[in-house]
């Protein structure tokens, strides 16, 4: 037998065999739920842990004992310091440096120029393009109030990554303890850290710049630890040969050597910065999320479609000149000062020109909100001719989805026993990745049945199931299509783009009004969200996929469905995975956004615990979604791991 | 000894302004801004600008931050922001007592204006329904208001589950035939409306006034058995004997304006009109309106509202 040979076997099998036994022990106490003690449904009351008074006490304790409102108070004045300035100078504000504001025409040019030294023409019309569409919109205002705080949380934040990455590279308990943390930090659903922020720091354009702060800097510490560990040890060599100092080797070696890894960590800091918009006015950020919100509440949806548009074009603009700037390497240029700085030059004069223009004309300081230019009235119309034509499906639908699909299976999830599934959870993780991830898996929902939200949990998990179900469903033929030639996927994926940083907000309305306040509509703005990293990664999955395998198929006579089944989609397969764990971490995040339409999950509590600033609750609803969102990542990874190496069949 | 100094310092400073000043200003207001917080309804918005207006009318400096608004009590009591300008008995009673025992908070001064906040349907509805708005005849017509997820009972679509309205209770006390499902927010609540408009469903939600709703959707409250003190307490007030919230919300809740404890020494001037401030009903919708269906930016609506008012608002800056 092969088995003898292969030492790995045996173990193989036996895992497999655990596995299935403890499956079997699941669906054994599955069928006999009704004859379980209470104690098996359900944990008892008496094991049900008090862990939001711990943290609540813990926060209490660093808060009034440790003094640590005072130093977050100091930080938070330091940064509405740096606030005030850019709010100065931005949309005039009056607050030193008492310049401000920059007349538009002269932040158009700016960016125009900038655009032209990092990507040439293209860019160059795309940046200025997009500033002339916020200032003849009329959004001046808001989108500067906006600016104002990113301009300073986006610095501070790939400063801060900096320094913590580099303190992980240097120092292996640093990243050690980083690594979890940050771990936990990504899948954490926005609400539960904007709670403390409201009650160390208050709320207002500060804390508005501390929550995006926190929210961007992980993937920055993550990308600048790439980075270091990247550097050659050859070029390390030549620096010290040279006799750098340990300083200058970090900042005339490592840093610039690393220059590419840190610089797509910038861009992930301006996009992630861009995405904390409009949940940031929620404790008091200013601007297009403000507006945005206020907008909706009055159901005006043509007006803050625009400001969703003004969003993604912001986000399309920094997006393309922080890549734009990554790679591009820096240059040298030889020749008299004109001609080396010909663009800096070039750009001076337009500043002039345009305070010039400003002078001449106050349309060309500030477009009035009067003057502005709308197109909320055709895009009322069409959303709703789009919501009349659609209504007479909907209703049916809703119907049937609601009687026949949703409210049976979410019976069925919260008809589970909690013993049942905790043991199913460990299964799967013994079948997947042994003991170890058996034990990851319950370490993850344990803490979910202590803390006492269970049937919220359970109900967040039906969600998130048939949201990203639905989402595969829609969302892996949307992607084969896409693929199908280069062109076209290039235009999938900017509609991608586009869907993700489209603020969720807005599309939440239209949902409402077709499907009503009920789990369809919940179902169907989550999966939206949830099908955007699909059609992405299936997407770049097919386009992954080698040529010369695919030929090499098509010369032994495969057909067009063989090729598709038997040899792209295989091999297309861990990156389809990774699309897959993209979509649960994109449910999880939408289904607390959700609680806006109205839900009774562990969403709903969330909202309530931001309004009450309860610190505790928050964080521990927080917490059961980030282990789900973890647990599925674990087991998806590992999965996708065994599948990609030879021995895991 | 400094304390002297500055009491000294403080006496020769009123005794020489004193006769050069007129007798309001007897201290003068703080340079500071006076920070006014905004939320997410349209005739909170308009209102604080109006007030903010005023100050700056009186050489105050003013700056909006849009808050949360449950969490600006907390903001008010701790002086990040000065005021709040409109205090629902309803909806925010409760942050601003539980602000109020921490202290740093006080009530200034009440609207002119009733609040309500009940169950609530636009006028189409009564044609399906003819007996409205009486609560026993929406019982019978219950089925009318069904919905897939609600079986062959009525919906009453019911504000976030934070607003804490006890209509379960209500629901369960008067034996009604209806499932109480919660909207996550007001614009949930609003596009429910909006989408049961193009169709004329029949509707039955929670809703309040004022605010700009009753401009675009005209419609009425339910008539539920009177509020009588105690009714939400205590089992034997209220016509079925067994039963605790066997009525109506109040008709009539208060609108009061609230201001931090140090608002008074830092701008007195400023307060001393804060306090005078006072608005009906009918100019808080106006205020809405101006916004919400005439579409105007909220700082524009204020500048209108102030031109077309000026004999309400004057008094009070003087």
């Amino acid at each position: 037998m092969m088995t003898a040979t292969l030492p790995q076997a045996p173990f193989r099998l036996e895992q497999k065999r655990i596995a299935q036994a403890i499956l079997l022990a699941a669906l054994v106490l599955v069928l006999f739920r009704n004859a379980l003690p209470a104690g098996l449904l359900r944990l008892p009351e008496g094991l049900i842990l008090p862990f939001a008074d711990w943290i609540n006490a813990a926060f209490a304790f660093a808060r009034d004992d440790l003094g640590l409102m005072a130093l977050t108070r100091a930080v938070s004045d330091a940064v509405e310091f740096c606030l005030d300035v850019t709010a100065n100078m931005l949309y005039g504000k009056s607050r030193w440096p008492n310049v401000g504001p920059i007349p538009w025409v002269v932040i158009a040019a700016t960016a125009g120029m900038a655009g032209h030294a990092l990507g040439g023409w293209r860019l160059a019309t795309l940046a200025a393009g997009t500033f002339v569409w916020i200032a003849v919109m009329g959004q001046w205002k808001w989108a500067m109030e906006t600016l104002s705080v990113i301009v300073v949380a986006a610095p501070l934040s790939v400063l801060l990554g900096l320094a913590l990455g580099t303190l992980a590279w240097r120092y292996r308990l640093a990243e050690r303890i980083l690594n979890p943390i940050l771990n936990i930090a990504q899948s954490l659903p926005h609400f539960a850290y904007m709670i403390p922020v409201v009650v160390f720091i208050g709320v207002g354009p500060k804390a508005g710049a501390i929550v995006t702060v926190i929210f961007s800097v992980p993937p920055m510490i993550r990308m600048t630890l790439l980075g270091l560990r990247s550097v050659p040890p050859e070029i390390i060599e030549s620096g010290k040969m040279s006799g750098a100092t340990r300083l200058q080797l970090m900042t005339r070696v490592r840093l610039p050597s690393a220059r590419t890894e840190i610089l797509i960590g910038v861009n992930q800091v301006i996009m992630q910065s861009l995405a904390m918009v409009v949940l940031a006015s929620f404790i008091g950020m200013p601007g297009l999320g403000q507006k945005l919100l206020q907008l909706l509440q009055a159901l005006k949806i043509g007006l803050s479609v625009e400001i969703g548009v003004t969003i993604v074009l912001l986000a399309i603009v920094l997006d393309r000149m922080s890549k734009a700037w990554a790679v591009k390497q820096p240059a040298h240029a030889e020749g008299p000062w004109l001609h080396r700085h010909r663009l800096l030059a070039i750009w001076l004069g337009l500043v002039a020109l345009g305070f010039a223009l400003a002078a001449l004309h106050p349309y060309f300081a500030e477009v009035e909100r009067k003057q502005a230019l709308s197109l909320a009235g055709p895009v009322d119309a069409v959303v709703g001719r789009v919501i009349d034509l659609i209504d007479p499906v909907t209703d049916w639908l809703r119907w049937f989805l609601i009687t026949w699909v949703l409210i049976p299976l979410r019976d069925a999830f919260l008809w589970l026993p909690t013993s049942a599934v905790l043991l199913a959870l460990a299964g799967l993780g013994w079948r997947t990745g042994g003991l170890r991830s058996a034990l990851v898996c319950l370490a993850f929902a344990l803490p979910i049945a202590l803390s006492g939200w269970w049937d919220r949990a359970m109900i967040t998990a039906y969600t998130v199931f048939v949201a990203v179900a639905l989402a595969l469903m829609i969302g892996v033929p949307l992607g084969l299509v896409g693929a199908a030639n280069e062109t076209r996927a290039r235009r999938f994926l900017l509609v991608c783009d586009t869907a993700q940083t489209f603020p969720s907000f807005i599309y939440l309305i239209p949902v409402i009004m077709l499907f009503g306040v009920n789990d369809v509509a919940v179902i169907a703005a989550v999966m939206v969200f949830a099908t955007v990293p699909i059609v992405r990664y299936t997407i770049e999955g097919l386009r992954g996929v080698p040529p010369e395998i695919v030929e090499s198929a098509q010369m032994s006579g495969a057909s067009r469905g063989q090729l598709l089944w038997h040899v792209k989609l295989p091999l297309a397969l861990p990156t389809l995975v990774v699309g897959a764990n993209q979509s649960i971490m994109f449910a999880l995040f939408m289904v607390i956004i959700a609680a806006f339409i109205g839900t009774q999950d562990l969403g709903q509590e969330m909202q309530r615990a931001l309004s009450s600033a309860d610190v505790g609750k928050g964080f521990v609803l927080g917490l059961a979604v980030a282990f789900m969102g973890l647990m599925a990542d674990h087991l998806l990874l590992r999965w996708a791991q065994s599948r990609a190496s030879p021995g895991g069949k | 000894m400094q304390r002297l100094t500055r009491l000294l310092l403080g006496a020769a400073t009123i005794a020489l302004a004193a006769p050069l000043l007129a007798p309001a200003a007897l201290a003068e207001d703080s340079p500071d801004p006076i920070v006014i917080p905004i939320h997410n309804w349209s005739s909170q918005i308009v209102m604080s600008n109006v007030v903010g207006q005023m100050f700056e009318g009186m050489g105050n400096s003013v700056e909006y931050v849009s808050t949360d608004s449950q969490a600006v009590y907390e903001a008010v009591r701790l002086g990040d922001a000065t005021l709040e300008l409109e205090v629902w008995e309803g909806a925010f009673g409760a942050s601003f007592d539980a602000a109020v025992a921490k202290g740093g908070i006080h009530d200034a001064a009440s609207h002119n204006a009733v609040t309500r906040e009940d169950w609530w349907y636009p006028l189409w509805t009564k044609e399906a329904c003819p007996g409205l708005p009486d609560w026993k005849a929406l019982n019978d017509c219950a089925a009318k208001f069904a919905t897939p997820e609600t079986g062959d009972k009525g919906r009453f679509l019911g504000g976030p589950v934070d607003w804490l309205k006890h209509d379960q209770e209500k629901v369960d006390a008067l034996g009604m035939n209806f499932v109480v499902v919660n909207a996550g927010s007001a614009a949930a609540l609003w596009a429910e409306i909006a989408a049961a408009e193009k169709d004329k469903t029949p509707i039955v939600l929670f809703n309040w006034t004022p605010n700009f709703a009753e401009a675009v959707w005209p419609g009425e409250f339910v008539n539920f058995p009177e509020w009588v003190e105690g009714c939400d307490k205590d089992p034997a007030v209220g016509p079925i004997p067994d039963k605790t919230y066997d009525c109506g919300n109040p008709a009539n809740g208060y609108l009061k304006i609230a201001a931090w404890d140090g608002m008074k020494d830092k701008w007195p001037a400023a307060y001393a009109t804060l306090q005078k401030v006072s608005f009906t009903n009918a100019q808080i919708a106006e205020m809405a309106k101006l916004v919400d269906v005439d579409g105007m930016e909220p700082e524009d609506a204020a500048t209108a509202w102030m031109e077309a008012n000026e004999a309400v608002w004057k008094p009070w800056t003087e």
